[in-house]
Protein backbone atom coordinates (compact mmCIF):
# COMPACT_ATOMS: atom_id res chain seq x y z
CA UNK A 1 0.00 0.00 0.00
CA UNK A 2 1.62 3.69 -0.80
CA UNK A 3 2.87 5.31 1.91
CA UNK A 4 0.57 8.69 1.41
CA UNK A 5 -2.91 6.26 1.63
CA UNK A 6 -1.11 4.02 4.85
CA UNK A 7 -0.85 7.57 6.28
CA UNK A 8 -4.21 8.51 5.24
CA UNK A 9 -5.38 5.27 6.94
CA UNK A 10 -3.86 6.45 10.22
CA UNK A 11 -4.58 9.79 10.27
CA UNK A 12 -8.35 9.13 9.70
CA UNK A 13 -8.59 5.87 12.20
CA UNK A 14 -7.35 7.71 14.97
CA UNK A 15 -9.60 10.56 14.70
CA UNK A 16 -12.00 8.15 15.47
CA UNK A 17 -12.95 8.27 19.43
CA UNK A 18 -12.54 5.06 20.93
CA UNK A 19 -16.23 4.24 22.17
CA UNK A 20 -17.38 4.70 18.61
CA UNK A 21 -14.23 2.57 16.66
CA UNK A 22 -16.31 -0.66 17.06
CA UNK A 23 -19.04 1.12 15.62
CA UNK A 24 -17.71 2.41 12.87
CA UNK A 25 -15.63 -0.05 11.94
CA UNK A 26 -18.67 -2.39 11.50
CA UNK A 27 -20.41 -0.03 9.22
CA UNK A 28 -17.40 0.58 6.96
CA UNK A 29 -17.43 -3.67 6.71
CA UNK A 30 -14.14 -3.68 5.05
CA UNK A 31 -12.71 -5.54 7.71
CA UNK A 32 -14.14 -8.79 8.45
CA UNK A 33 -15.31 -10.18 12.00
CA UNK A 34 -12.51 -12.87 12.43
CA UNK A 35 -9.89 -9.62 11.96
CA UNK A 36 -11.45 -7.70 13.74
CA UNK A 37 -11.68 -10.04 16.65
CA UNK A 38 -7.61 -10.57 16.44
CA UNK A 39 -7.03 -6.88 17.43
CA UNK A 40 -6.83 -5.86 21.39
CA UNK A 41 -9.23 -3.17 21.30
CA UNK A 42 -7.85 -1.91 24.92
CA UNK A 43 -5.03 -1.34 23.92
CA UNK A 44 -3.03 2.36 23.70
CA UNK A 45 -4.73 4.01 20.76
CA UNK A 46 -1.61 4.33 19.12
CA UNK A 47 -1.11 1.10 18.93
CA UNK A 48 -4.15 -0.07 18.39
CA UNK A 49 -4.78 2.30 14.92
CA UNK A 50 -1.06 0.53 14.25
CA UNK A 51 -2.73 -2.97 14.27
CA UNK A 52 -6.11 -1.59 12.06
CA UNK A 53 -3.97 0.07 9.74
CA UNK A 54 -1.70 -2.89 9.23
CA UNK A 55 -4.94 -4.69 8.87
CA UNK A 56 -5.70 -2.40 6.15
CA UNK A 57 -2.70 -3.24 4.48
CA UNK A 58 -3.28 -7.33 4.44
CA UNK A 59 -6.81 -6.64 2.74
CA UNK A 60 -4.76 -4.27 0.05
CA UNK A 61 -6.87 -1.18 0.78
CA UNK A 62 -7.13 1.20 -1.85
CA UNK A 63 -7.69 5.22 -1.26
CA UNK A 64 -11.36 4.92 -2.45
CA UNK A 65 -11.32 2.38 0.78
CA UNK A 66 -10.33 4.90 2.88
CA UNK A 67 -12.41 7.83 1.17
CA UNK A 68 -15.10 5.64 2.58
CA UNK A 69 -14.17 5.24 5.86
CA UNK A 70 -13.73 9.08 5.85
CA UNK A 71 -17.15 9.47 4.59
CA UNK A 72 -18.39 7.20 7.57
CA UNK A 73 -16.72 9.16 10.25
CA UNK A 74 -18.07 12.30 8.99
CA UNK A 75 -21.13 11.06 8.47
CA UNK A 76 -21.11 10.31 12.26
CA UNK A 77 -19.60 13.70 13.63
CA UNK A 78 -22.03 15.71 11.02
CA UNK A 79 -21.86 18.66 13.53
CA UNK A 80 -18.18 19.12 13.42
CA UNK A 81 -18.66 20.85 9.83
CA UNK A 82 -20.71 23.89 8.69
CA UNK A 83 -23.10 23.24 6.54
CA UNK A 84 -24.46 25.83 3.34
CA UNK A 85 -27.58 24.71 1.50
CA UNK A 86 -28.04 24.91 -2.81
CA UNK A 87 -31.41 25.02 -4.37
CA UNK A 88 -31.27 23.36 -8.11
CA UNK A 89 -33.66 24.39 -10.90
CA UNK A 90 -34.62 23.46 -13.86
CA UNK A 91 -35.14 25.22 -16.91
CA UNK A 92 -38.85 26.68 -18.35
CA UNK A 93 -40.50 23.33 -20.21
CA UNK A 94 -37.85 20.67 -19.40
CA UNK A 95 -38.76 17.37 -18.82
CA UNK A 96 -38.39 15.78 -15.55
CA UNK A 97 -36.38 12.85 -16.28
CA UNK A 98 -36.23 10.19 -14.31
CA UNK A 99 -33.38 9.96 -11.87
CA UNK A 100 -30.70 7.24 -12.26
CA UNK A 101 -27.81 7.37 -9.57
CA UNK A 102 -25.22 5.67 -11.31
CA UNK A 103 -25.57 8.11 -14.15
CA UNK A 104 -25.41 11.02 -11.56
CA UNK A 105 -22.74 9.62 -10.15
CA UNK A 106 -20.36 8.75 -13.43
CA UNK A 107 -21.30 12.25 -15.07
CA UNK A 108 -20.25 14.30 -11.59
CA UNK A 109 -17.32 12.74 -11.41
CA UNK A 110 -16.59 12.88 -15.21
CA UNK A 111 -17.14 16.87 -15.12
CA UNK A 112 -14.91 17.18 -11.50
CA UNK A 113 -12.03 14.97 -13.44
CA UNK A 114 -12.01 16.82 -16.43
CA UNK A 115 -11.88 20.19 -15.31
CA UNK A 116 -8.79 19.01 -12.80
CA UNK A 117 -6.92 16.06 -13.28
CA UNK A 118 -6.33 15.17 -10.07
CA UNK A 119 -9.02 15.27 -7.72
CA UNK A 120 -10.50 12.16 -5.49
CA UNK A 121 -14.48 11.52 -5.61
CA UNK A 122 -16.29 9.12 -3.87
CA UNK A 123 -19.59 8.35 -3.11
CA UNK A 124 -21.84 6.82 -0.09
CA UNK A 125 -25.80 5.65 -0.71
CA UNK A 126 -27.71 6.72 2.18
CA UNK A 127 -31.21 6.56 3.11
CA UNK A 128 -33.96 8.72 1.76
CA UNK A 129 -32.52 8.49 -1.81
CA UNK A 130 -29.72 10.65 -0.55
CA UNK A 131 -25.79 10.13 -1.87
CA UNK A 132 -22.78 11.45 0.59
CA UNK A 133 -20.10 13.01 -1.91
CA UNK A 134 -16.46 13.04 -0.70
CA UNK A 135 -14.33 15.51 -3.07
CA UNK A 136 -10.59 15.71 -2.46
CA UNK A 137 -8.93 18.57 -4.45
CA UNK A 138 -6.00 18.61 -6.42
CA UNK A 139 -5.22 21.24 -9.11
CA UNK A 140 -3.72 20.07 -12.41
CA UNK A 141 -0.11 19.65 -10.96
CA UNK A 142 -0.76 18.85 -7.31
CA UNK A 143 -1.85 15.37 -6.17
CA UNK A 144 -5.43 15.37 -4.28
CA UNK A 145 -5.01 17.06 -0.66
CA UNK A 146 -7.05 14.31 1.48
CA UNK A 147 -7.15 16.59 4.66
CA UNK A 148 -9.70 19.04 3.41
CA UNK A 149 -11.71 17.20 1.22
CA UNK A 150 -15.21 19.00 0.34
CA UNK A 151 -19.05 16.97 1.39
CA UNK A 152 -22.23 17.03 -0.53
CA UNK A 153 -24.96 15.57 0.48
CA UNK A 154 -27.83 14.94 -1.90
CA UNK A 155 -31.39 14.38 -2.06
CA UNK A 156 -31.95 12.89 -5.54
CA UNK A 157 -35.42 13.41 -5.22
CA UNK A 158 -35.19 16.94 -4.26
CA UNK A 159 -33.27 19.80 -6.03
CA UNK A 160 -31.74 20.49 -2.89
CA UNK A 161 -28.26 20.01 -1.71
CA UNK A 162 -26.07 20.43 1.54
CA UNK A 163 -22.17 21.26 1.42
CA UNK A 164 -19.79 21.68 4.27
CA UNK A 165 -18.10 24.70 3.74
CA UNK A 166 -14.86 23.76 2.43
CA UNK A 167 -11.67 25.79 3.28
CA UNK A 168 -10.66 26.07 -0.43
CA UNK A 169 -13.63 27.97 -1.57
CA UNK A 170 -12.06 28.26 -5.05
CA UNK A 171 -13.55 25.41 -5.99
CA UNK A 172 -17.05 26.40 -5.46
CA UNK A 173 -18.54 27.09 -8.61
CA UNK A 174 -17.13 24.07 -10.61
CA UNK A 175 -18.71 22.18 -7.60
CA UNK A 176 -21.72 23.83 -8.25
CA UNK A 177 -21.64 23.23 -11.57
CA UNK A 178 -20.95 19.77 -11.53
CA UNK A 179 -23.76 19.29 -9.35
CA UNK A 180 -26.49 21.22 -11.47
CA UNK A 181 -25.09 19.32 -14.64
CA UNK A 182 -24.85 16.07 -13.65
CA UNK A 183 -28.73 16.13 -11.67
CA UNK A 184 -30.11 17.87 -14.92
CA UNK A 185 -30.70 20.87 -13.66
CA UNK A 186 -30.42 24.24 -15.01
CA UNK A 187 -29.58 26.56 -12.40
CA UNK A 188 -28.01 26.36 -9.05
CA UNK A 189 -28.49 29.06 -5.96
CA UNK A 190 -26.89 29.31 -2.63
CA UNK A 191 -29.58 29.78 0.03
CA UNK A 192 -29.33 31.83 2.69
CA UNK A 193 -29.26 29.31 5.93
CA UNK A 194 -26.46 27.58 7.07
CA UNK A 195 -25.84 25.32 10.32
CA UNK A 196 -23.96 22.79 11.82
CA UNK A 197 -26.95 20.76 12.39
CA UNK A 198 -27.65 19.05 8.87
CA UNK A 199 -30.41 17.16 10.05
CA UNK A 200 -32.56 20.49 10.90
CA UNK A 201 -31.19 21.93 8.23
CA UNK A 202 -33.09 18.80 6.13
CA UNK A 203 -36.11 19.76 8.40
CA UNK A 204 -36.24 23.85 7.34
CA UNK A 205 -35.82 22.93 3.58
CA UNK A 206 -38.15 20.37 3.30
CA UNK A 207 -40.20 21.36 5.92
CA UNK A 208 -40.82 18.38 8.29
CA UNK A 209 -40.01 20.34 11.36
CA UNK A 210 -44.16 21.23 11.63
CA UNK A 211 -45.03 18.06 12.54
CA UNK A 212 -46.68 17.10 15.93
CA UNK A 213 -45.98 14.08 17.40
CA UNK A 214 -49.15 12.73 19.29
CA UNK A 215 -48.41 12.96 23.07
CA UNK A 216 -50.46 11.99 26.40
CA UNK A 217 -49.97 15.55 26.85
CA UNK A 218 -51.36 17.54 23.52
CA UNK A 219 -54.85 16.62 24.03
CA UNK A 220 -55.57 18.77 27.11
CA UNK A 221 -56.17 22.55 26.50
CA UNK A 222 -53.04 25.15 27.22
CA UNK A 223 -55.29 26.24 30.37
CA UNK A 224 -54.83 23.12 31.70
CA UNK A 225 -51.08 22.91 30.97
CA UNK A 226 -50.02 25.97 31.92
CA UNK A 227 -52.66 25.89 35.55
CA UNK A 228 -50.56 22.12 36.11
CA UNK A 229 -47.67 23.97 37.24
CA UNK A 230 -49.70 26.50 39.72
CA UNK A 231 -50.50 22.94 41.80
CA UNK A 232 -47.15 23.42 43.42
CA UNK A 233 -47.16 26.67 44.18
CA UNK A 234 -48.17 28.31 47.40
CA UNK A 235 -51.42 29.70 47.79
CA UNK A 236 -49.46 33.06 49.54
CA UNK A 237 -48.37 33.75 46.11
CA UNK A 238 -50.81 35.56 43.31
CA UNK A 239 -50.21 36.39 40.08
CA UNK A 240 -51.68 39.38 39.20
CA UNK A 241 -50.99 39.44 35.36
CA UNK A 242 -52.73 36.12 34.64
CA UNK A 243 -54.56 36.84 31.69
CA UNK A 244 -51.13 38.54 30.18
CA UNK A 245 -49.25 35.34 31.21
CA UNK A 246 -52.10 33.36 29.02
CA UNK A 247 -51.88 35.61 26.23
CA UNK A 248 -48.03 35.14 25.75
CA UNK A 249 -48.48 32.19 26.00
CA UNK A 250 -50.81 31.56 23.45
CA UNK A 251 -49.49 34.00 21.35
CA UNK A 252 -45.89 31.97 21.32
CA UNK A 253 -47.81 28.81 20.47
CA UNK A 254 -49.45 30.20 17.76
CA UNK A 255 -46.00 31.25 16.53
CA UNK A 256 -43.68 28.12 16.75
CA UNK A 257 -45.79 25.41 17.89
CA UNK A 258 -45.75 23.06 19.89
CA UNK A 259 -43.12 20.68 18.34
CA UNK A 260 -39.00 20.77 19.03
CA UNK A 261 -37.93 23.85 16.99
CA UNK A 262 -35.00 22.75 14.19
CA UNK A 263 -31.64 23.64 15.65
CA UNK A 264 -29.64 26.90 14.56
CA UNK A 265 -26.38 28.24 16.55
CA UNK A 266 -27.00 32.06 14.48
CA UNK A 267 -29.06 34.49 12.54
CA UNK A 268 -27.42 37.31 11.07
CA UNK A 269 -29.18 40.72 9.56
CA UNK A 270 -27.07 43.26 8.02
CA UNK A 271 -28.59 46.23 7.77
CA UNK A 272 -28.25 48.96 4.95
CA UNK A 273 -30.57 52.11 5.60
CA UNK A 274 -30.53 55.07 5.80
CA UNK A 275 -30.44 57.42 8.59
CA UNK A 276 -34.37 58.29 9.40
CA UNK A 277 -34.76 61.19 12.22
CA UNK A 278 -37.78 62.75 13.60
CA UNK A 279 -35.54 66.22 13.76
CA UNK A 280 -34.93 68.30 10.65
CA UNK A 281 -31.76 68.45 9.75
CA UNK A 282 -28.43 66.78 11.94
CA UNK A 283 -25.29 65.57 10.60
CA UNK A 284 -26.64 61.92 9.96
CA UNK A 285 -30.00 63.39 8.16
CA UNK A 286 -28.45 64.73 5.63
CA UNK A 287 -26.17 61.63 4.40
CA UNK A 288 -26.81 59.89 1.30
CA UNK A 289 -24.93 56.84 2.09
CA UNK A 290 -27.12 54.35 3.94
CA UNK A 291 -25.38 53.19 7.50
CA UNK A 292 -24.12 49.48 7.41
CA UNK A 293 -24.58 47.33 10.29
CA UNK A 294 -24.68 44.02 11.36
CA UNK A 295 -26.85 42.42 14.27
CA UNK A 296 -25.83 38.90 14.95
CA UNK A 297 -27.59 36.98 17.18
CA UNK A 298 -25.85 33.49 18.40
CA UNK A 299 -27.18 30.78 20.93
CA UNK A 300 -26.92 26.76 21.47
CA UNK A 301 -30.52 26.37 20.36
CA UNK A 302 -31.21 29.62 18.52
CA UNK A 303 -35.11 29.13 17.71
CA UNK A 304 -35.80 27.64 21.15
CA UNK A 305 -34.21 30.81 22.78
CA UNK A 306 -36.11 32.83 20.86
CA UNK A 307 -39.23 30.48 21.69
CA UNK A 308 -38.48 31.17 25.35
CA UNK A 309 -38.19 34.95 25.27
CA UNK A 310 -41.62 36.04 25.53
CA UNK A 311 -42.71 33.51 28.30
CA UNK A 312 -39.23 34.32 30.07
CA UNK A 313 -40.20 38.52 30.40
CA UNK A 314 -37.50 38.86 28.56
CA UNK A 315 -39.38 40.30 25.38
CA UNK A 316 -42.66 41.29 24.39
CA UNK A 317 -44.70 38.96 22.49
CA UNK A 318 -45.38 38.76 19.41
CA UNK A 319 -41.54 38.80 18.38
CA UNK A 320 -40.48 41.04 15.37
CA UNK A 321 -41.68 38.64 12.26
CA UNK A 322 -37.86 38.84 11.40
CA UNK A 323 -37.00 36.31 14.12
CA UNK A 324 -40.09 33.98 14.07
CA UNK A 325 -39.73 33.93 9.50
CA UNK A 326 -36.21 31.77 9.89
CA UNK A 327 -37.62 28.09 9.41
CA UNK A 328 -40.44 29.64 7.13
CA UNK A 329 -38.53 31.17 5.03
CA UNK A 330 -35.51 29.01 5.34
CA UNK A 331 -33.48 31.64 6.00
CA UNK A 332 -31.02 32.82 8.97
CA UNK A 333 -28.81 35.44 6.72
CA UNK A 334 -31.12 38.45 6.08
CA UNK A 335 -30.27 41.48 3.87
CA UNK A 336 -32.33 44.40 5.14
CA UNK A 337 -32.49 47.30 2.62
CA UNK A 338 -34.84 50.67 2.59
CA UNK A 339 -37.77 49.48 0.50
CA UNK B 1 -58.81 54.89 38.74
CA UNK B 2 -55.64 52.84 38.41
CA UNK B 3 -53.45 54.35 40.83
CA UNK B 4 -52.10 52.21 43.38
CA UNK B 5 -52.52 54.23 46.79
CA UNK B 6 -50.91 53.27 49.95
CA UNK B 7 -53.98 53.95 52.40
CA UNK B 8 -56.93 53.27 50.27
CA UNK B 9 -58.07 50.11 52.18
CA UNK B 10 -58.08 48.51 55.04
CA UNK B 11 -55.61 46.22 56.56
CA UNK B 12 -56.08 42.61 57.38
CA UNK B 13 -55.69 41.36 60.87
CA UNK B 14 -51.99 40.84 61.59
CA UNK B 15 -51.49 40.66 57.40
CA UNK B 16 -48.62 41.76 55.33
CA UNK B 17 -48.35 41.96 51.36
CA UNK B 18 -46.13 42.99 49.37
CA UNK B 19 -46.25 43.60 45.65
CA UNK B 20 -43.43 42.34 43.41
CA UNK B 21 -43.09 44.19 40.05
CA UNK B 22 -40.77 43.30 36.96
CA UNK B 23 -40.62 41.48 33.81
CA UNK B 24 -38.97 38.03 34.63
CA UNK B 25 -41.44 36.20 36.42
CA UNK B 26 -38.90 32.91 37.04
CA UNK B 27 -37.17 35.43 39.18
CA UNK B 28 -40.02 36.86 40.89
CA UNK B 29 -41.07 33.19 42.05
CA UNK B 30 -38.13 32.22 43.16
CA UNK B 31 -37.84 35.32 45.55
CA UNK B 32 -41.50 34.85 46.16
CA UNK B 33 -40.93 31.46 47.32
CA UNK B 34 -37.88 32.31 49.39
CA UNK B 35 -39.41 35.44 51.67
CA UNK B 36 -42.30 32.67 52.23
CA UNK B 37 -39.96 30.15 53.72
CA UNK B 38 -38.52 33.02 56.33
CA UNK B 39 -40.14 32.45 60.05
CA UNK B 40 -42.34 35.38 60.68
CA UNK B 41 -45.08 36.19 62.75
CA UNK B 42 -47.00 37.98 60.55
CA UNK B 43 -49.31 36.46 57.58
CA UNK B 44 -47.11 37.18 53.97
CA UNK B 45 -48.89 37.35 50.65
CA UNK B 46 -46.78 38.22 48.06
CA UNK B 47 -48.32 39.30 44.51
CA UNK B 48 -46.47 39.32 41.63
CA UNK B 49 -46.93 41.56 38.44
CA UNK B 50 -45.51 42.06 35.44
CA UNK B 51 -46.30 45.66 34.86
CA UNK B 52 -48.81 48.39 36.50
CA UNK B 53 -51.55 49.03 36.41
CA UNK B 54 -52.88 46.43 38.29
CA UNK B 55 -56.53 44.77 36.96
CA UNK B 56 -58.73 46.42 37.86
CA UNK B 57 -61.27 43.75 38.74
CA UNK B 58 -59.94 41.97 41.37
CA UNK B 59 -60.27 41.79 45.02
CA UNK B 60 -56.94 42.56 46.58
CA UNK B 61 -55.75 42.96 50.21
CA UNK B 62 -54.08 46.72 50.70
CA UNK B 63 -50.13 46.63 49.28
CA UNK B 64 -47.85 47.12 52.02
CA UNK B 65 -44.91 47.39 49.91
CA UNK B 66 -43.92 47.37 46.20
CA UNK B 67 -40.80 46.67 45.10
CA UNK B 68 -39.77 46.88 41.35
CA UNK B 69 -37.19 45.09 40.08
CA UNK B 70 -34.83 45.87 37.70
CA UNK B 71 -32.44 43.21 35.70
CA UNK B 72 -29.73 45.11 34.99
CA UNK B 73 -28.96 42.61 31.87
CA UNK B 74 -32.22 43.93 30.13
CA UNK B 75 -33.42 47.61 28.89
CA UNK B 76 -36.71 45.82 28.18
CA UNK B 77 -37.01 45.45 32.21
CA UNK B 78 -36.08 49.09 33.05
CA UNK B 79 -38.40 50.43 30.73
CA UNK B 80 -40.98 48.54 32.21
CA UNK B 81 -40.27 49.49 35.63
CA UNK B 82 -40.37 53.41 34.75
CA UNK B 83 -43.49 52.67 33.06
CA UNK B 84 -45.20 51.38 35.92
CA UNK B 85 -43.96 54.20 38.09
CA UNK B 86 -46.34 56.33 36.86
CA UNK B 87 -49.24 54.47 37.80
CA UNK B 88 -47.85 54.84 41.76
CA UNK B 89 -49.47 56.98 44.32
CA UNK B 90 -47.14 59.78 45.32
CA UNK B 91 -47.95 58.69 48.98
CA UNK B 92 -46.19 55.35 47.97
CA UNK B 93 -42.85 57.05 48.53
CA UNK B 94 -43.19 57.56 51.66
CA UNK B 95 -41.33 54.77 51.98
CA UNK B 96 -43.67 51.73 51.21
CA UNK B 97 -41.24 51.44 47.57
CA UNK B 98 -37.91 50.30 47.09
CA UNK B 99 -36.24 49.25 43.96
CA UNK B 100 -34.33 46.06 43.43
CA UNK B 101 -31.48 45.45 41.03
CA UNK B 102 -30.71 41.90 39.98
CA UNK B 103 -27.65 40.91 37.36
CA UNK B 104 -24.73 42.90 38.58
CA UNK B 105 -22.37 40.31 39.31
CA UNK B 106 -22.46 38.79 35.26
CA UNK B 107 -20.95 42.67 34.54
CA UNK B 108 -20.04 41.66 31.07
CA UNK B 109 -24.12 41.10 30.45
CA UNK B 110 -25.35 44.12 31.85
CA UNK B 111 -26.54 46.83 29.50
CA UNK B 112 -27.89 48.89 32.05
CA UNK B 113 -25.59 51.26 34.27
CA UNK B 114 -25.34 51.00 38.30
CA UNK B 115 -26.04 54.58 38.14
CA UNK B 116 -28.80 54.52 36.08
CA UNK B 117 -30.77 52.61 38.62
CA UNK B 118 -28.98 54.83 41.01
CA UNK B 119 -30.70 57.85 39.59
CA UNK B 120 -33.99 56.37 38.92
CA UNK B 121 -33.70 55.54 43.00
CA UNK B 122 -32.98 58.76 43.73
CA UNK B 123 -35.44 60.58 41.71
CA UNK B 124 -38.16 58.55 43.69
CA UNK B 125 -36.41 59.14 46.76
CA UNK B 126 -36.60 54.93 47.62
CA UNK B 127 -34.07 52.71 48.50
CA UNK B 128 -32.13 50.57 46.20
CA UNK B 129 -30.96 47.44 46.90
CA UNK B 130 -28.72 45.26 44.85
CA UNK B 131 -29.22 41.09 44.57
CA UNK B 132 -27.87 38.80 42.70
CA UNK B 133 -31.43 37.27 42.50
CA UNK B 134 -29.91 33.84 40.61
CA UNK B 135 -27.68 32.99 43.45
CA UNK B 136 -29.50 30.97 46.40
CA UNK B 137 -27.91 32.30 48.84
CA UNK B 138 -27.97 36.21 47.86
CA UNK B 139 -31.77 35.59 47.46
CA UNK B 140 -32.23 34.33 50.43
CA UNK B 141 -30.90 37.16 52.48
CA UNK B 142 -32.87 39.57 49.84
CA UNK B 143 -35.70 37.74 51.16
CA UNK B 144 -34.71 38.07 55.29
CA UNK B 145 -34.63 41.43 54.67
CA UNK B 146 -37.54 42.25 52.36
CA UNK B 147 -39.55 40.04 55.28
CA UNK B 148 -38.41 42.57 57.57
CA UNK B 149 -39.02 45.79 55.38
CA UNK B 150 -42.51 44.60 54.64
CA UNK B 151 -43.84 44.06 58.57
CA UNK B 152 -42.47 47.56 59.33
CA UNK B 153 -44.19 48.44 56.22
CA UNK B 154 -47.14 46.75 57.23
CA UNK B 155 -46.72 48.57 61.12
CA UNK B 156 -46.45 45.07 62.63
CA UNK B 157 -43.05 46.32 64.15
CA UNK B 158 -43.85 48.01 67.31
CA UNK B 159 -42.40 52.24 67.32
CA UNK B 160 -40.75 51.15 63.73
CA UNK B 161 -42.84 53.37 60.80
CA UNK B 162 -41.91 53.22 56.98
CA UNK B 163 -41.10 56.62 57.24
CA UNK B 164 -38.82 55.92 60.24
CA UNK B 165 -37.12 53.51 58.35
CA UNK B 166 -36.79 54.94 54.54
CA UNK B 167 -34.97 58.03 56.62
CA UNK B 168 -32.58 55.59 58.26
CA UNK B 169 -31.50 53.71 55.29
CA UNK B 170 -31.13 57.57 53.36
CA UNK B 171 -28.79 58.32 55.92
CA UNK B 172 -26.51 55.63 54.97
CA UNK B 173 -26.38 56.29 51.85
CA UNK B 174 -23.95 58.78 50.09
CA UNK B 175 -25.00 62.47 49.68
CA UNK B 176 -26.42 63.17 46.72
CA UNK B 177 -25.01 66.36 44.49
CA UNK B 178 -28.09 68.04 45.55
CA UNK B 179 -27.67 67.81 49.26
CA UNK B 180 -24.40 68.81 49.22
Amino acid sequence: MDETVSEFFRRTILKIPLTEMMTILKTWNFLSENQLQTVNFRQRKESLVQDLVLLCEENRASLNDAALLDIIYTQFHRHQKVWDVFQMSKGPGEDTDLFDMEQFKSSFKKILKRALKNVTVSFRDAEENAVWIRIAWGTQYRKPNQYKPAYVVYYSQTPYAFTSSSQLKSNLPLLGQALTIASKHHQIVKMDLRSRYLDSLKAIVFKQYNQTFETHNSTTPLQERSLGLDINMDSRIIHENKTEKERVQRVTQEIFGDYPQPRLEFAQYKLETKFKSDLNGGILAEREEPLRCLVKFSSPHLLEALKSLAPAGIADAPLSPLLTCIPNKGMNYFKIRDK
Amino acid sequence: MSVLRPLDKLPGLNTATILLVGTEDALLQQLAEAMLKEDCTSELKVHLAKSLPLPSNVNRPRIDLIVFVVNLHSKHSLRNVEESLHHVDAAFFLGKVSFLATGAGRENHCSIHRNTVTKLAHTYRSPLLFCDLEIEDFRATMAQRLVRMLQICAGHVPSVSALNLLSLLQNSENPSLEDL
